[in-house]
């Protein structure tokens, strides 16, 4: 049985990860190594990396560097326009590549790279803006909505060869507000690819939601993430008994309570008084 | 812990860092990543990584003139082989991605694309739960551990050459093995603790 997958989302600015507030501000947080390692040793399912300055090319030793501690799958995006600029980030301990602008202004770049890498490899990510109720197509680099039509897109990207669409929503970006359930419902109708939703995230109870409400494959968050103390095995004990995802540490907050914010209620006096006695040993690989 | 020598293969299309970050984080220490034929015969045994289309995988593989230089270590010296994804596809008889292309035939099957229900998305991506038979390789696992799949094609073959399977709507081939030569359809490097006793199951036999 197929789990639904809970997704990271690190988001770089020159190659210092950010947490990013509706697409304008950006606070720094630290190298993205440290982010890998840690969501890999909290269980997430997935890393998603996006660099959002502006360069000719990815930056390859730093992602190679990065990626030392990271044994779930990574996706990597920002500033990918050629088919070389792919070769070598998947020489550099990436798994899957995500393509933003350039596959607005060169569709030759999905049909080449699925062609040569396979449709599984490639996801084509979409920043949709909420204007006045409808959903328009948001170009971060030009900083504006643009004039294309969201179906026609979505099901272009998908003819063309893409594996996974991602959607973040730019107006919920950073926001805590919760994800943007009816665009998530629109998206899944519009193909039968995976879907990854981000944008808005604020606790495990809105992981519940989407998975509930709609057919996305993937749930993803960004600040919620890295600004909660083992937010990732939290977030997971808590839906593992309403929604399949996958648990695979051996630490787990199965037995511990959660209050109506899913903060960690304290144990029992008795049972942390057992605790003491309880050994421990090291996972033997 | 046994000193052995690996050789990832390099044939330009596969995730190679990542499968050489999993396996030096179990602390072998001779692992290469090469596709040079000195480097190869001087191996005890090979992972063949892979990410891409299967034309261009065995396109690359052959460019290399390692169908002959693996085939003499792999099919006459019988050292192991490990094949992930499209590395384990490759080793069909044929695939049928982009059309019609000869695989190396190391393993008798068939890479077709999955054939699914309409409610059920292509690529199978995510980590799905596997159930494994008593393959050596598996020994470290525990029963139906979760592997992270990312493909659109599979393996079709005879049943005595499946070592697990999958559910996604229907059956989905996910170990192979014959003889010395083994495949996994899903991502162990990319699997956290379960793909890295997949690593060790399949080194402590080498």
């Amino acid at each position: 049985m197929l789990k639904k997958r809970i997704v990271g989302l690190v988001v770089a600015k020159g190659g210092i990860v950010v947490q990013s507030i509706k697409f304008r501000e950006y606070l720094p947080i630290g190298k993205p190594k440290i982010a890998f390692e840690f969501l890999n040793n909290w269980g997430i399912d997935e890393i998603i990396y996006t660099e959002i300055e502006d360069q000719d090319e990815p930056n390859y030793d730093l992602i190679k560097k990065s990626t030392s501690k990271c044994f779930v799958p990574l996706t990597v995006g920002g500033n990918i326009s050629k088919i070389s600029h792919i070769e070598k980030l998947m020489k550099s301990g990436v798994d899957k590549i995500s393509i933003n602008s350039a596959s607005i202004y060169n569709s030759n770049l999905i049909k080449k790279s699925s062609k040569i890498f396979g449709n599984q490899c490639i996801v084509v990510s979409i920043d949709i803006s909420n204007v006045d109720g409808k959903y328009l197509i948001y170009n971060n680099k030009q900083r504006k909505v643009i004039d294309l039509k969201l179906d026609d897109y979505v099901k272009k990207v998908c003819d063309e060869g893409a594996g996974e669409i991602l959607i973040n929503s730019v107006e919920l970006d950073g926001t805590y507000k919760g994800y943007d359930i009816d665009l998530a419902k629109k998206i899944c109708n519009l193909t039968d690819i995976p879907v990854i939703f981000a944008g808005g995230a604020k606790s495990a109870k809105d992981f519940e939601k989407i998975f509930n409400l709609t057919n996305v494959a993937a749930a993803a968050a960004g600040n919620f993430f890295h600004f909660t103390e083992h937010s990732v095995i939290k977030s997971k004990s808590y839906l593992s008994d309403k929604i399949k995802i996958r648990i695979n540490n051996r630490v787990n907050y199965k037995e511990n309570k959660f209050d109506d914010r899913l903060r960690l209620s304290k144990k029992d006096d008795e049972i942390l008084d057992d605790m003491l006695f309880i050994k421990i040993d090291d996972e033997i690989i | 812990m046994k000193s052995i020598k690996i050789t990832i293969i390099d044939y330009d299309v596969g995730n190679v860092h990542s499968v050489y970050n999993a396996i030096s984080k179990l602390g072998y220490k001779n692992i290469n990543v090469s596709s040079n034929e000195g480097q190869i015969k001087n191996s005890d045994c090979f992972i063949l990584p892979g990410v891409g289309a299967f034309n261009k995988c065995i396109e690359n593989f052959k460019l290399n003139n390692l169908d002959n230089i693996l085939g003499e270590e792999v099919l006459v010296k019988n050292k192991p082989l490990l094949g992930i994804c499209v590395g384990m596809q490759i080793l069909a008889t044929y695939g049928t991605e982009n059309g019609y292309c000869e695989g190396l035939d190391w393993i008798p099957g068939v890479v077709d694309k999955i054939e699914l229900k309409k409610s059920f998305r292509i690529p199978h991506v995510g980590w799905n739960s596997v159930n494994l038979n008593d393959s050596k390789i598996f020994s470290r696992l525990e029963k139906e551990p979760d592997f992270y799949f990312d493909h659109s094609y599979s393996f079709r073959c005879d049943e005595k050459y499946v070592d697990a399977k999958c559910n996604y709507g229907s059956e989905i081939i996910s170990a192979v093995s014959n003889g010395n030569i083994y495949g996994v359809q899903f991502h162990p490097e990319k699997s956290q603790n379960n793909g890295l006793k997949l690593f060790r199951g399949f080194f402590n036999n080498v």
